[in-house]
């Protein structure tokens, strides 16, 4: 446990990227197995304890310490795991059973009850200093927080045994922590991973946004881009799963899509909800939220809210691999595919006939469905490649809506902005001349700017809500957002999607700012 | 000891604690006519005002920051009086010359602690324990989540990054009055003899140290010394100069900050800074507490920093507190 705390410590304070490759290639090819693979697991966000909640840690610290001390300490560091390790009343006596493993620690949590996860933390709390507290409260609950992405972890391994990062990636769904097969592999000791028979997931192909149009249509082809969920649907004749964009498996939330399929292959596609008033088209994101997330999904949200797949590509047709065709062939194999899947769950991404980019343009602009964010362009000779690679793939969408909104309310942020004010609540004016709430937005400012809305908030705080503060209503921020929706949760009625503050108005007098009407009418 | 009134003749005011008999101030944020001094920190001593009364250390320490003040020196333990109100000052083991001020007036007795830290510094005298009826504490780290480690293991974690780096230079942080001291006693205290670079903003305030008898070793300014010297070497800078250009003429330094903040992860990634080294010239909540409890007063008033959490503290075990709210205390100045 101590290794795996000071790597985690040693992270943390590392800024450079190959310092840090190093410092996790380093522990993972010097500490034991099963640790190293749990912590692997850790780095890759691929470890969870589904009775281990963040409500345990909670519950724990409020059994040892004061809450009104508590809540001020955690209201200052900005971090719920890190406010409980330090916290923590330290034990004199630690020696007698000594700090446990990361392999002890990770078969008990994994066993542990719901109602017995605080008492069992509280223990292993009592054996370890502070920073291994933190730690293990890391590991229990996950989100690292080390600036260490999943791929950077990945690399990391493939780092320390002379791989391509690439071939850890093509196995890496299919196999489980702590992945002694993939360590054993890595150190020569056993053959590839088996992977036959099993339904995993590959990495999807992205697109680099189009920024500058100095690109030859004519090596491209077009289609819309969907405002859905990007899914994957692996199927081996047996069993069928669908994976969401990191790899995570959705099949639960989406029985119906699943069980209607029944070919073996892997296919690319965008999940949608047919929304009746929509006329049967697609219906918006925020329908799609509703079954999103749920671990069980009733018939009724199945019939009120059908999902569907729009396919885009195909990645293997039966047990062939088509990744390395070009993109032109692959189009003609899904062509053939997608015919012989359930019409009423299945269909294909139209292609786009523009003559030039002013003709795109109009057809990107003139697209009625709401679900519709813009328009994909595929190079037609690209083969199927796992990330973003320059020249292949760009997304070209819509530009975004913007309104002037007032600040309201400010709340602190968390991580390294748990010192700013950083996180503002907005609102627009109604007929009465009120100010209502219209959305939240935390991006989209420069670190200069961040520190000029910190000493605003600062310097015109009218009251405080524990970590929120209500602000003088002067400042106006121009909000760019992709669309607006109905919402019962906001008095408003509004909501915004993706909003982000894209410029700051101090020019512009608050009362000038827009009027929730001007949004509502904005409403896709 | 009197019973606390609460006290008729002493007010405290957003820009300093006012004596009424003695028409003094203590630590005025603001000049004023007469100014009882704590400590030489700048958000305790200002200059301008008519006149000082503070230890010879922090009058030194203000003469060099602001020139020269109207000052009456007044040792530790010895006494003056001013309308009435017998003062003293005795020793806060915060830095050299630092101050807590005992005030007793018609049987009543107050003490101002200033900025103080109970464990061992090798370059001021140490905290001492002034039984009063009103103790007016300063709460800097005045939250339970502030336990600052044994001096000995943060010192051992700069000498092995030294060790680790001989190709690389260590920077470390740290601000120009008591933590750059401090820092280079507690080394020569480890053992540690090789001679410290300084950034030229820490030369005078050090080389004062030297004058009023505290033996800092050899230092060294970092201006009249070549790259290659200093690889594998210490050298100190005080924080705002950490990611300044300054720093490019050190041989690819390893960025260490010595402050109670570095506690806390996320500010010390706030400050880019690789090596946190958990070290204050404050109190902790431990001793912040602890102290409570051996002052033992009938009333205790917080001035500055956490003053909620700590004042939170004192009603769970049956303290008298409030917090006064003082402005222009630094929070981030440790």
């Amino acid at each position: 446990m101590q290794d795996f705390s000071n790597l985690l410590d040693r992270l943390i304070y590392t800024r450079s990227r190959n310092d840090k490759l190093g410092l996790i290639s380093a522990y993972l090819k010097e500490a034991p197995d099963p640790d190293r693979g749990w912590v692997l697991a850790a780095l890759t966000g691929e470890l969870d304890f589904p009775t281990v909640k963040a409500s345990a840690v909670r519950n724990m610290a409020m059994e040892r310490v004061d809450e009104t001390l508590f809540r001020l300490s955690r209201d200052f560091v900005g971090d719920t795991a890190e406010t409980v390790a330090l916290i923590w009343p330290e034990q004199t006596d630690k020696s007698a059973v000594g700090i446990p493993t990361v392999g002890e620690i990770v078969d008990e949590l994994a066993s542990v009850s719901r109602s017995d996860a605080p008492i069992l933390l509280a223990n292993f709390m009592d054996r370890m200093g502070s920073n291994e507290r933190y730690a293990l409260l890391k590991l229990a609950t996950g989100g690292m927080r080390v600036g260490v992405s999943a791929r950077l972890a990945k690399t990391a391994f493939a780092k320390a045994y002379n791989m391509p990062v690439e071939d850890i990636e093509e196995v890496w769904h299919a196999l489980q922590p702590p992945y002694s097969e993939l360590f054993a592999w890595g150190e020569g000791k056993a053959d590839r991973p088996d992977l036959t028979g099993i339904p995993f997931f590959r990495p999807f192909m992205l697109a680099h946004p189009l920024e500058d149009r100095m690109i030859d249509l004519t090596d491209y082809a077009a289609e819309w881009k969907w405002d859905g969920i990007r899914i994957q649907i692996v199927g081996t004749g047996q069993e069928t799963r669908l994976f969401s964009r990191g790899g995570d498996d959705i099949t639960r939330s989406f029985p119906d899509v699943a069980e209607a399929f029944t070919a073996v292959g892997v296919l690319d596609g965008e999940l949608l909800v047919r929304g009746e008033y929509q006329g049967g088209e697609a219906a918006s994101f925020n329908a799609l939220q509703q079954r999103l997330g749920r671990k069980k999904v009733s018939a009724k949200m199945q019939t009120e809210y059908p999902a569907f797949v729009r396919l885009y590509d195909i990645l293997f047709d039966g047990e062939t691999d088509l990744r390395e065709q070009s993109w032109i062939d692959r189009r003609r194999t899904l062509e053939t595919f997608v015919p012989k899947l359930n019409a009423g769950r299945f269909d294909i991404s139209t292609i786009l006939e523009a003559r030039d980019f002013e003709h795109l343009g109009e057809i990107r602009d003139g697209a009625r469905d709401a679900a519709i964010e813009g328009v994909m362009l595929k190079r037609k000779d690209s083969p199927y490649i796992s990330g973003r690679k320059a020249g292949l793939w760009y997304k070209w969408k819509r530009d975004p809506l913007v309104a002037d909104c007032v600040m309201m309310y400010a709340q602190r942020g968390s991580g390294k902005r748990s010192s700013f004010y950083s996180d503002y609540t907005f609102g627009c004016w109604t007929e009465d001349g009120e100010l209502y709430p219209v959305g939240k937005a935390y991006s989209g400012f420069t670190d200069e700017e961040l520190k000029m809305l910190d000493r605003f908030v600062r310097q015109n705080t009218l009251n405080r809500f524990g970590p929120v503060r209500e602000v003088e209503k002067t400042m106006v921020l121009e909000v760019a957002f992709d669309s607006v929706h109905e919402s019962k949760r906001h008095k408003s009625g509004l909501a915004m999607r993706f909003p982000r503050i894209s410029r700051i108005r101090t020019d512009k007098p608050a009362e000038e700012a827009d009027r929730v009407e001007t949004l509502k009418k904005m409403i896709s | 000891m009197g019973m606390a009134k609460s006290s008729h003749w002493i007010e405290p005011h957003p820009h300093g604690i006012y004596i009424k008999p003695a028409d003094a101030w203590i630590d005025p944020s603001r000049a004023v006519s007469r100014a009882l001094v704590t400590h030489g920190h700048a958000d305790h001593a200002r200059g301008g005002h008519g006149k000082v009364w503070a230890t010879p250390e922090t009058l030194a320490i203000m003469n060099l920051r602001y020139g020269t003040n109207a000052g009456e020196p007044v040792s530790y333990g010895e006494g003056i009086e001013l309308g009435g109100v017998k003062i003293s000052y005795h020793s806060a083991g915060h830095v050299l010359g630092s101050a807590q001020i005992l005030m007793e007036y018609q049987g009543e007795r107050v003490v101002a602690t200033g900025d103080y830290k109970r464990r061992a510094d090798p370059t001021c005298a140490s905290f001492e324990v002034i039984p009063c009826d009103i103790f007016i504490t300063e709460a800097t780290f005045g939250l339970p989540v502030f336990k600052h480690p044994s001096t000995d293991v943060e010192i051992q974690k700069l000498l092995c990054a030294k060790e680790a780096h001989p190709e690389r230079c260590i920077l470390v942080g740290a601000y120009a009055l008591g933590k750059a001291q401090r820092v280079i006693g507690e080394l020569r205290v480890a053992g540690y003899h090789d001679p410290i670079y300084l950034h030229g903003a820490l030369e005078k305030m050090c080389k004062l140290y030297g004058e009023l008898g505290v033996d800092l070793g050899d230092i060294q300014p970092v201006i009249e010394t070549e790259k290659e010297v200093m690889r594998g070497q210490i050298i100190l800078a005080p924080p705002s100069a950490l990611n300044d250009r300054w720093s490019r003429r050190l041989p690819d330094p390893v960025t260490a900050m010595a402050s109670g903040w570095m506690r806390v992860r996320q500010r010390a990634r706030q400050r880019n800074v690789e090596l946190p080294i958990i070290m204050s010239d404050h109190a902790d909540w431990d001793e912040l507490t602890q102290t409570i409890k051996d002052v033992s007063p009938t009333e205790t008033w917080v001035t500055h920093g956490r003053e909620d959490a700590l004042v939170h503290w004192c009603a769970l075990n049956q303290i008298k507190a409030k917090a006064l709210e003082l402005v222009g205390r630094e929070d981030e100045d440790d």
